[in-house]
């Protein structure tokens, strides 16, 4: 097996391009546990932590340029106040050393349907940069999951940044495990509230074969939310927001819970997260 | 965290026992020095790799191992026909094999060993081996398994039924105003152990192998080794490697006799370690059990009778099986008094994963349906449930259902009433859920749960259960210095530390040294059965105290006003001193007189040369039980523990935060105050995981989480404060007084917790690890 580690983006792509057999490691905590368990075999391993693009956060217009090797700790120390709903998630992601290694751009190139990044990068409707010697491309969140661990990224490409508004309202996310940390959701789920646009968000994990939104949770949340009034949420509201949330999830059965707990969870905590995030915009 | 130790010997020495000297692995382990079994190296070393069955239950209808042979690196490839020596091994039955012959029994067994210079190019041998199978339907149910006439046998010449041990007393018939039953599971836990199996296998110029290894009884695996392999005892040696972690788990053999086998046919030294996926399948895991009870009470709650019925699944193979269902049925009514008791383990042959020991001992899963029963008889009589406990709590000179009679102390109502005083929990830091934002309190309810547990100490039923100690006090650079040689195993429990620490008690000599452990000494048992405390340092302290006996015999040749006449006396006494003997005392290198000048120095008396000691100490016999009535006085000793569990429950999804837990446990003797807290405190945590979350998940015979992510341990994050209370009421029968520690907190603190869950909810909960959907009821 072979170990590059290109310096610059450039290289990386053509690399990328040349070296059909080359896996992508930056964090590493996902590609090291493949290899342990000889899951994987790689040719080449393409070390991106050289790259120093790629760990770089900037505002560009009124977008937010995250790229794809910032970690998990930095998401939570530097863009908390930016992205709270990515930071929350963030803070649930294993243990402190897995969050220092660990990155958002890994977690998208795992593509797991429990990836902690994802529902809050749905719920905010991050696009993601795609990048290959051909050029580059930004593909909607919610477009770049195809099915359990796999996406849109073609096998020359790389994914360079995550493009995401910052809050514009109150975000949330939730998370179940069997154990108080270091535990793979058994469901999660993501909620952002776009008082501008009177808009609601969602991302759910962990209880479909991608992560993905509850599109019409949202637009019934975004029509019976009192936005002129910011009145208190009607209960019946939250739990109604709560079972279509529920309703949008196709999960399974499987060692870490039942499809069954999976859907309640979720209805639970679209109704917590919903009333917490009301409570919030209302002061 | 707070800790009270009820001191009633008062340390004499420093570094005696008593104290708390720190342990000399501690510092290694934290800072990541400390070699492990794994770390083994030797230069010219090859790699062992094993091919496993993925199938549960299957013959074996080709194997070619032409593919793996031609690679280059590949330098032996193993089966069954190059076992020299006995083709089969096991603890109480000799039923497994070395290597699968024609059929495997369960998903995981060995078939071919591989070495080769590099461990991916043996993983790659492995998995170029052709091999075809006719997949065969396991035997899976273990209720099922039990009716011979109508399951399959996983063993052709044998019926499933491993053993029954029925247990009789007083009246079968009896019948009670109050009567509940229930019926309940405990899922398979797992040691999870840190430090997966692994040794080193060197090739000696005499024909023989020395093995490195971490295990917890070098001397059982020696025999084993030795028979697989066809030579004599003395050709195969032993040393411990580091162990990282036992549990239970290294009492059977893993790879031992396929590293030794590889070694001996190459010629090279042969590593093999396992990694986290294969240790699922390298080491036998606790029963899985089902357990049916009935009990009945008067109107005051004083139990009548017991019926039980305890179903545990024992896997492919037998490995210490029989002696978990005799613990599970002796200790099965739990630490009460009932003067009617008709209890039935069963013991079963399946192609599930092999079960074996495991800390508890069948007493773990027995516990948690008896405890549950006893909340459920609470509830029925309207009582606080640890009122029902006390009423029926048992005390010395009460007989167990064996008829065994309880000697020494047995302070169970004590127990249960230091849990139960203990101020109540105050905040929980954080809510259920952890930092997963899942609750601002929505949901949450607080419950408490009591459980308390009973455990056999050392070995039981007649077992010649013995420890050695040699023990050499010398003079080094002049000043008299301590060597303890015993094949005892430090399994992380602290034992070398304690070792040391009684030497420094009997000799008065500071400066001790632990010899590794290996088999050049006689056996010391098993680190398991919470034994190796009272059992090796038992044996040590007998050295020690024949080596008194010698030394002090010299003083009698030295100048006439320092004779003295010096009784031999018998041991022991539970206060360390030995009443009837001479007042001379050795302490600080010296020989204090009586009334307390230095009558000689130890290091001039040992100008006459060393003195060596070797030690075979035996715990008084132990008897069989009657096959029909269970009668007999089967156990050593016997250890209690007490939890009381405090929980924060989100009732709504099912999400448990433990907010304390507080224990009380008699331990006869803290030889070490702070080895005995740490034991409290790990075991709690293990019986926390297997009340929440720890457990292997088997369909149809097959492991669905073989990892660490899926398999799941409590983190610093699961585990809460804890609050220790330990009695020393001494034990008359036992070096200083001392109890088994390591046990009991694993058995009781698991029904603790879910009582403490079912108090927040309301729920049910017949079944441990409770998971979410449980509480929820969805
Ligand atoms: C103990 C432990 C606990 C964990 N807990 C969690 C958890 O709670 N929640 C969670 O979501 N995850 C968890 N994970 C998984 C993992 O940490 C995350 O998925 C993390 O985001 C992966 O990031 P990484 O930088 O380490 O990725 P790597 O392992 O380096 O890579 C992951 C995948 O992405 C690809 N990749 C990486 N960077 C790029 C890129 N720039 N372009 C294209 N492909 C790329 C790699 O080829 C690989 O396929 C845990 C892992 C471990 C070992």
């Amino acid at each position: 097996m072979d170990f590059m580690t290109p310096p610059t983006w450039a290289d990386a792509l053509a690399i990328r391009a040349e070296r059909p057999d080359a896996v992508p490691i930056a964090g590493g905590t996902d590609v090291m546990v493949e290899l342990n368990f000889d899951r994987r075999r790689p040719g080449v391993l393409l070390d991106l932590t050289r790259i120093g693009d790629l760990t770089t956060w900037a505002m560009d217009g009124e977008l937010l340029r995250v790229g794809a090797g910032v970690s998990y700790t930095r998401i939570i120390e530097e863009l908390g106040d930016r992205l709270p709903g990515l930071a929350m998630a963030a803070r649930t992601v294993g243990s402190p050393q897995i969050r220092n290694r660990g990155t958002l751009g890994g977690n998208l190139g795992s593509a797991s349907p429990a990836g902690d990044g994802h529902p809050p990068l749905l719920a905010s409707g991050a696009q993601v940069e795609l990048a290959s010697v051909r050029g580059t491309r930004l593909v909607p969140v919610a477009e770049f999951f195809t099915g359990p661990k796999r996406s849109v990224l073609a096998p020359d490409e790389l994914i360079a940044a995550v493009w995401v508004r910052p809050a514009d309202g109150p975000e949330q996310f939730s998370k179940i495990g069997t154990r108080n940390a270091m535990v793979i959701a058994v469901s999660s789920f993501s909620l952002a509230l776009h008082p501008g646009r009177r808009e609601v968000g969602t991302g759910i994990g962990s209880a479909a074969p991608t992560p993905r939104r509850a599109t019409e949770a949202e637009l019934f949340a975004a029509g019976q939310l009192p936005w002129d009034t910011l009145a208190a949420l009607e209960p019946g509201v939250a739990r109604r927001f709560g079972e279509l949330v529920a309703a949008a999830a196709s999960p399974i059965d499987d060692v870490r819970g039942t499809a069954a707990y999976r859907r309640h969870a979720l209805a639970v905590l679209a109704q917590r997260t919903l009333t917490w995030a009301w409570r919030d915009l209302c002061g | 965290m707070t800790t009270t130790v009820h001191v009633g010997l008062a340390a004499t020495v420093t570094g005696g026992v008593g104290a708390s000297p720190l342990r000399p692995d501690g510092r290694l382990k934290v800072t990541g020095e400390f070699a492990f079994s794994s770390d083994l190296w030797a230069d010219d070393m090859l790699w062992g790799a094993t091919l496993r069955s993925p199938h549960p239950r299957a013959r074996i209808t080709g194997l070619d191992l032409g593919p793996a042979l031609r690679i280059p690196g590949v330098y032996a490839v193993l089966t069954h026909e190059d076992v020299p020596g006995r083709r089969l091994y096991g603890l109480e039955h000799v039923d497994q094999p070395v290597l699968a012959a024609d059929e495997v029994r369960y998903q995981g067994e060995p078939i071919v060993v591989v070495a080769a210079d590099h461990p991916e190019t043996a993983r790659r041998a492995v998995q170029a081996i052709g091999i075809t199978y006719e997949v065969l339907d396991p035997v899976t149910d273990p209720e099922a398994a039990l009716d011979d006439a109508g399951a399959p046998r996983v063993h052709a010449d044998r019926p499933n039924l491993l053993r029954h041990v029925p247990i009789r007393r007083g009246d079968p018939h009896a019948t009670a105003a109050v009567v509940v039953t229930g019926e309940y599971e405990v899922g398979m836990q797992d040691q999870a152990f840190l430090g997966p199996e692994s040794g080193l296998a060197v090739p000696a110029e005499d024909g023989g192998v020395d093995l490195y290894i971490a295990t917890q009884w070098l001397h059982v695996d020696q025999q084993q080794v030795a028979a697989c392999l066809g030579l004599p005892a003395d050709k195969v040696r032993l040393t411990l490697a580091g162990v990282g972690g036992a549990f239970g788990a290294r009492e059977d053999l893993s790879m031992q006799v396929h590293a030794c086998l590889l070694a001996l046919h190459t010629g090279r030294p042969v590593k093999m370690v396992y990694g986290r996926e294969e240790s699922f399948f390298g080491h036998v895991h606790r029963h899985p059990a089902r357990l049916r009870y009935e009990h009945g009470a008067d109107a005051d709650g004083r139990l009548v009778y017991v019926k039980a019925r305890i179903l545990l699944d024992g896997g492919a193979y037998a490995s210490s099986s029989g002696a978990v269902v005799a613990n599970a049925a002796t200790l099965g009514i739990g630490p009460y008094d009932v003067p009617n008791v008709v209890m039935d383990a069963y013991g079963l042959y399946t192609n599930n994963p092999p079960c074996g020991a495991m800390r508890g001992f069948g007493a773990v899963q027995a516990c948690f349906a008896y405890e549950s029963q006893m909340d459920k008889l609470a509830a029925a009589l309207g009582l606080d449930p640890v009122e029902v406990r006390v009423r029926n709590a048992l005390h010395t000179g009460d007989r167990m259902p064996t008829g065994q009679l309880v000697e020494g102390p047995a302070p169970v109502a004590e127990l249960l009433r230091l849990v139960q005083a203990k101020p109540p929990a105050g905040q929980a830091d954080f809510p259920p859920g952890g930092t997963a934002n899942t609750t601002r309190g929505e949901g949450v309810v607080r419950g408490v749960g009591y459980g308390i547990g009973i455990k056999n100490v050392c070995f039981s039923e007649g077992f010649d259960d013995y420890a050695t100690a040699r023990v050499r006090l010398e003079l080094i650079a002049g000043r008299p210095a301590v060597l303890v040689h015993t094949a005892a195993a430090e399994v992380g429990q602290g034992l070398v530390t304690v070792q040391a620490q009684i030497v420094r008690t009997e000799l008065g000599v500071d400066q001790v040294t632990i010899a590794p452990a290996d088999t050049a000494v006689g056996s010391a048992g098993s680190s398991s059965a919470s034994r190796q405390t009272y059992m090796t340092g038992g044996a040590v302290r007998a050295a020690c105290q024949a080596i008194r006996d010698r030394l002090l015999t010299r003083l009698e040749g030295r100048a006439p006003s320092h004779r003295h006449t010096y009784r031999k006396g018998t041991l022991p006494s539970s206060e360390g001193g030995r009443a009837g003997e001479t007042a001379l005392r050795l302490a600080d290198g010296q020989v204090f007189g009586e009334d307390g000048t230095v009558v000689a120095d130890i290091a001039e008396l040992l100008a006459d040369g060393a003195i060596e000691e070797t030690v075979q100490w035996r715990h008084r016999p132990t008897f069989p039980l009657d096959p029909e009535t269970g009668q007999g006085d089967a156990h050593v000793q016997y250890a209690f523990a007490a939890h009381r569990a405090t929980v924060d429950v989100d009732t709504e999804l099912g999400l448990v935060k433990v907010v304390e837990i507080v224990t009380a446990q008699d331990v006869g003797k803290a030889v070490n105050p702070a080895a005995v807290t740490g034991q409290i405190q790990g075991g709690t945590a293990q019986g926390l995981g297997l009340a929440l979350m720890e457990e292997i998940q088997v369909v149809d015979g097959k492991v669905r989480n073989p990892s660490f992510t899926d398999y799941l341990l409590p983190t610093i994050m699961d585990m809460p404060p804890m609050t220790v209370d330990v009695l020393e009421l001494a034990d008359p029968h036992s070096p200083y007084g001392l109890r088994g520690v390591g046990e009991p907190p694993t058995i009781s603190s698991t029904p603790a917790v879910v009582a403490a869950i079912r108090a927040a909810t309301g729920a049910a909960l017949t079944r441990v690890p409770v998971r979410p959907e449980h509480i929820v009821g969805v």
